[in-house]
């Protein structure tokens, strides 16, 4: 299929854009295979290039001649263009619609983006499940990398190579994955230096209704407990749904067959439900009627903060029984590929410095999202916005990211990236020129060979200007655990995504950049000079001495 | 210490509201002004201290297994729930706290205890730190339009107004007191603001005793003397503050609003705030949503919409809004009123100043500003505030909500305004505390009456001293003449968690930017000190400058080259936190179990996160254990 069959109407002059809190701007409307392009045409004023994969949805109004679409981004951005000419209005719209919700894979556009810039580092290297398993291995002996799943056989959406206790041998791990669901038996997710306790996350046991157990299943997770102690096994459901989930063929483990384990259930919700919260949210957002009450309600009924606050607390529980408690624990709700995630990776926010670094950060999403099998693809298919059907859409990932910017907001001066990074990946999960978030699993990544056809996001941010745009300037190396505050009153809503659109960043932007000013100058300016003046007057000193 | 303890309980345990953490167990102190309780449970010191003024309510409930409950709840919104063995001592502590908490007369109010150490010349020089008349000069008055007139020097014309005020240079002396016959107890159309650049002028008022259909020519000359000092605009605003129901019911008993037909080019418009007793009521609701145990997000957000209190906090802001836009837009000049114009009108007033001028903004101009709109135009500080035993109707918390919109535009324009968000809250602080003198008594005139400037100190001088901790070091004077037009949609209001839950160090971010902020430019004024001595020095060696006495040395604490000087003066930056100082000794005493080595101490203000961090990590504790 060619692009150019889609395309009626490629070009369009006279066409006004409309955005909020920006000055209107005129010219001429471009639609390419992967972009909108409306450029004036004058040298300084900026041009409008989206992708047609960020557009989640368009409305189209007539007044006489005069069309106008109303293009909705999945990254809540509103934008609205006047086009002269009916034919022309209902050509482009059209076009949009077709080329914003393409299914093939390999007409995406990080198969046809060229980089513009050096790779300095290429990203699909950077983090590499044998150089995270180095890392371990520095710290322990008691866990080897298995690679039971090199032909993505005994589980679809692991990685070939997985870490998993040294005790435990692949047949065992063969047998544990039959029974659990999607084949995820316990793995690896985070080892605690500083007691060696650990998390492990998996997909929820077979248990069914009459109770099956996997005395291969019981072995594998008993092998990472210490003699005597006790482990957590967080279920990120209610038991009511874990309960219900044994009539499909799922379930939870007994305390009979896992004695050793006590088992707390929480109420993170499943995707579906998600989804629904997040239009809700960003319809409560673009309420423009000035009633308190009615925004005030609207947020409650949305139900997004309780997400948050759920998922925060579930995380806190794990990171609280393996540092406080000193205990070992396995996550896992239902597929062990959405609740699960949230958990295990704010847990290691929480507990982990390295995680809170620009790099580390990278690090986290890629061992605990991209290689542990979070279906991005399928969540991230529509925002908001979209009137198709939902399929498998959710914000699972953009609940983490919530999550992360609820902690960043409570200690402000312990990570080395600010918000622009959280949004920056919230931008890149839903639309992106970049591969790393196509795909749903390291095995399909693996046959789309997105290493060798598309760039990594990776590549692009870690060079050094990007790096130095993503930084915190308050930042300070902080080795310590950090627990955020769960209570509602310590939670706010995310305006750096949900508000972004709905009012002028000048002032808070202004506030940025003085804050930057103001630690810059002191930082180094200041101290040189008073060190320089020092240096001076010593030698100044000894020379004196020296004559005397 | 040397204080006379009238009472002291032993083994008094003070209880975290939130989670079910191990009790403090300490000693309870009851002096002349404060309740002190001393914990004894940890090996530090950490002292609790409460103004017995501040105290809103003592509750004694039922004696539990654990001993009698006393709860404290503040007007600055701290609250303290002690459990007392001996239910005699919890009887004694709560007889006491009831009576000490509210005096039945202003002269037993701590003001008039509070000795800071300085003299007769200092007190009187302090008083006359802010005066209100010089921010009139500052606005360019007198001028053609306006004059500032001593009519009411005696409290003849208005009881509850300054002695002097600002009216339109045509306006008689028999329209200005035929008009004072007009509005109810005597509050007529004087100046609150003008704005140079336009002409136009807020001016505030009471209510007009319209009824159903009286009228007074002089009122409304009075009302065309101001429209006429701004000759560039065909019409005025009347506006007034209360729900158009509230101004209707008026009218039955003789008050009411202007009649659009009886003024002469007037524009009438209601804004919707509500009366006094329902702000009090939701200010209750909103604090029962602060003491809720765990609440749910929903719990929470529901309740915190049934409050109403923020839809209150947007209709004073939206009101705000609407006079200054009226003033730089319209350029037409605006008269407001609610009932008694000293409630709605004084915070609409003070507001619409603030987004008009860039005065108000800074440290001392607020300070100008709430001397001129809320004390010198009689806001009824003893009864709002209930400072002294009198009629709970009358409290309220007008003032509360004033602040509360100021920090809703900070908090849009972060550099935008000199002070930060201590600032809000010390001078919150101190209107309910009754530790000066400026915020007792109801109006001027009764401020005289007590030699309040004899007897008392002013506030003021004490927070301009501490005004370092007070910057805002986003600020940027560049925003220059600026109108702030701040967005009303509901969106942008925030829950003040600072303000409600401020003393629930839990639910506060760990780490402070502001702090961090303020350290750092702290440091950077004494760098650049020690830059200049050094360039000093350095001169001297030169002999470009003659030596200043001290023989070819440098200070010792100089000579070091290594930078483990300049750590020293981050240390020594740190008294700049205000009030916290008592608990970061006690973050410092208390190494967090098992936390790592700290790296080298350059930055202070980071290693008090371990202990706070531990302390909401309690949170979770809990879940563990229920689960069990």
């Amino acid at each position: 299929m060619e692009f150019a069959e889609l395309i009626k109407t490629p070009r369009v002059d006279g066409v006004v854009l409309r955005r909020p809190f920006l000055p209107t701007v005129e010219g001429t409307l471009c639609l390419t295979g992967h972009h909108l392009i409306l450029s004036s045409r004058q040298d300084n004023t900026e041009e409008l290039w989206l992708l047609h994969a960020n557009i989640d949805a368009i409305e189209k109004r007539f007044v006489g001649s005069l069309g106008t679409i109303i293009v909705k981004c999945k990254d809540l951005r509103v934008i609205q263009l006047d086009i002269p000419g009916m034919e022309e209005c209902l050509n482009i719209a059209s076009s949009i619609e077709v080329l914003s919700t393409l299914d093939s894979v390999s007409l995406m556009y990080p198969f046809f983006y060229r980089p513009m810039f050096q790779v300095i580092e290429d990203g699909w290297k950077s983090f590499l499940p044998e150089d995270a398993f180095k890392d371990l291995e520095s710290m322990t002996e008691e866990w080897r990398l298995s690679d039971v799943n090199k032909d993505y056989s005994v589980c679809s959406s692991y990685p070939p190579l997985v870490a998993v206790p040294k005790d435990v041998d692949d047949d065992t791990l063969r047998k544990a994955a039959a029974f659990r669901h999607g084949g995820r038996f316990p793995v690896l997710s985070y080892y605690h230096k500083k007691n060696g306790m650990v998390m492990m996350r998996s997909g929820q046991p077979l248990t069914g209704t009459n109770g099956r157990r996997c005395k291969e299943d019981e072995k594998l997770i008993n092998a990472t407990l210490r003699a005597g102690k006790r482990g957590y096994i967080i279920d990120t459901r209610t038991v009511s749904v874990a309960q219900q989930a044994k009539a499909r063929g799922g379930g939870f483990e007994s305390e009979a067959n896992y004695p050793q384990w006590r088992r707390i259930h929480k109420a993170i919700e499943r995707s579906s439900i998600l989804q629904e919260s997040l239009i809700k949210l960003v319809e409560a957002c673009n309420d423009q009627s000035h009633s308190m009450d009615r925004w005030l309600s609207k947020l409650e009924a949305s139900n997004w903060q309780t997400h948050v606050k759920e998922i925060l607390t579930t995380a806190c529980l794990a990171a609280q029984c393996i540092d406080r408690e000193g205990a070992s624990v396995l996550v896992h709700g239902t597929e062990g590929t959405d609740s699960t995630l949230q958990v295990t990776s704010l847990a290691q926010i929480i507990l982990d410095p390295a995680c809170r670094t620009i790099q580390g950060f990278q690090a986290l999403v890629e061992r605990e999202w991209l290689q542990a099998g979070h279906p991005f693809q399928q969540r991230c298919s529509q925002s908001a916005y979209s009137n198709s059907k939902p399929r498998c859409e959710a914000p699972v990932f953009l609940l983490f990211l919530d999550c992360v910017w609820q902690i960043l907001r409570q200690f402000p001066c312990s990570f080395q990236f600010s918000q622009h990074f959280l949004v920056l990946l919230f931008e890149h999960t839903y639309a992106s020129q970049f591969g790393t978030f196509m795909g749903n699993s390291a095995s399909e990544r693996s046959k789309l060979n997105l290493s060798q056809k598309t760039v990594s996001l990776w590549s692009w941010v870690n060079r050094p200007q990007e790096v130095e745009r993503l930084s915190n300037p308050l930042y300070e190396a902080n080795c310590l655990v950090i627990w955020p505050s769960v209570a509602p009153q310590s939670l706010l809503l995310w305006e750096g995504v949900f508000l972004r659109w709905k009012r002028s960043s000048r002032c808070l932007d202004e506030a940025y950049d003085e804050m930057v000013h103001i630690i810059q100058y002191n930082n180094k300016e200041l101290q040189n000079k008073v060190n320089n003046l020092r240096r001076q007057l010593a030698q100044l000193e000894t020379e004196e001495e020296e004559e005397d | 210490m040397s204080f006379l303890f009238e009472i002291q309980v032993e083994e008094v345990k003070l209880l975290d509201r939130y989670t079910a953490k191990k009790p403090a167990i300490g000693t309870l102190y009851l002096t002349a002004t404060h309740l002190i309780f001393v914990e004894t449970s940890c090996n530090t010191r950490k002292e609790t201290w409460m103004l017995h003024h501040l105290i809103a309510t003592v509750e004694k409930l039922p004696l539990t297994a654990m001993g009698c409950p006393l709860h404290i709840s503040c007007k600055n919104f701290h609250v303290a729930h002690f459990v007392i063995s001996s239910e005699r001592d919890c009887q004694n502590v709560h007889q006491s706290l009831v009576r000490l908490s509210q005096p039945g007369k202003v002269e037993e109010l701590y003001a008039f205890l509070y000795n800071p150490k300085q003299d007769e010349d200092e007190r009187r020089n302090g008083w006359g730190f802010i005066d209100s008349a010089m921010d009139f000069k500052r606005m360019g008055l007198p001028n053609e339009f306006w004059e500032m007139t001593d009519l009411n020097k005696n409290y003849e014309l208005c009881s509850t107004y300054h002695s002097e005020l600002g009216i339109p240079k045509t306006a008689s002396k028999g329209t200005v007191f035929g008009s004072a016959k007009f509005r109810s107890r005597g509050r007529i159309p004087t100046l609150s603001y003008y704005h140079k650049e336009s002409n136009a002028a807020i001016c505030r008022c009471s209510q007009p005793l319209s009824g159903l259909s009286a009228r007074c020519v002089e009122d409304e000359e009075m009302l065309q003397a101001i429209s006429r000092a701004n000759p560039k605009s065909t019409f005025m605003y009347v506006v007034d503050t209360r729900p158009k129901l509230n101004a209707m019911a008026n009218r039955a008993a003789g008050k009411g609003y202007e009649n659009e037909d009886n003024y002469s080019n007037i524009c009438f418009q209601f804004v919707g705030i509500e009366n006094i007793h329902v702000m009090r009521n939701s200010l209750q609701k909103l604090l029962e949503v602060c003491a809720m145990k765990s609440p749910t997000m929903s719990d929470y957000l529901t309740g915190l919409e049934n409050s109403g209190w923020l839809r209150h906090i947007k209709a004073v802001m939206d009101a705000g809004v609407f006079l200054a836009k009226a003033v730089a837009e319209d350029k037409a000049s605006v008269l407001v009123h609610c009932s008694d114009g000293w409630d709605r009108t004084a915070q609409v007033c003070s507001l619409a100043s603030i987004l008009l001028d860039p005065f108000y903004r800074t440290i001392k101009g607020l300070m100008v500003l709430i001397e001129k709109e809320w004390i010198s135009m009689g806001h009824k500080f003893t009864q709002r505030c209930g400072h002294v035993d009198g009629d709970p109707k009358e409290v309220s918390p007008v003032f509360t909500q004033f602040i509360e919109c100021l920090w809703n535009l900070m908090e849009q324009y972060p550099c935008g305004f000199e002070y930060n968000e201590k600032y809000l809250l010390e001078i919150h602080n101190h209107v309910y505390s009754c530790q000066f003198g400026n915020f007792i008594g109801n109006c001027q005139r009764e401020r005289e009456e007590m030699r309040l400037y004899e007897r008392t100190f002013s506030v003021w001088p004490f927070l301009w001293e501490n005004r370092h901790q007070y910057r805002n070091p986003l600020h940027k004077c560049s925003l220059g003449r600026e109108v702030l037009r701040p967005s009303t949609l509901p969106l942008n209001f925030k829950f003040w968690c600072g303000m409600y839950n401020h003393f629930d160090k839990g639910m506060q971010p760990k780490q402070s930017i502001l702090d961090h902020l303020l350290t750092i430019t702290q440091k950077k004024a004494e760098g650049e000190k020690k830059m200049t001595d050094l360039q000093i020095q350095l001169a001297v060696m030169d002999g470009v400058l003659a030596d200043q006495g001290s023989p070819t040395g440098t200070p010792p604490e100089q000579t070091s080259l290594s930078p483990v000087s300049v750590s020293h003066t981050a240390e020594n930056a740190k008294p700049l936190m205000n009030g916290a100082a008592v608990e970061e000794a006690e973050i410092e005493l208390v190494p967090t179990a098992g936390s790592e080595k700290m790296e080298p101490v350059l930055f202070p203000w980071r290693s008090n996160m371990s202990e706070e961090g531990q302390s909401s990590s309690e949170i979770t504790t809990e879940a563990v254990k229920l689960v069990a």
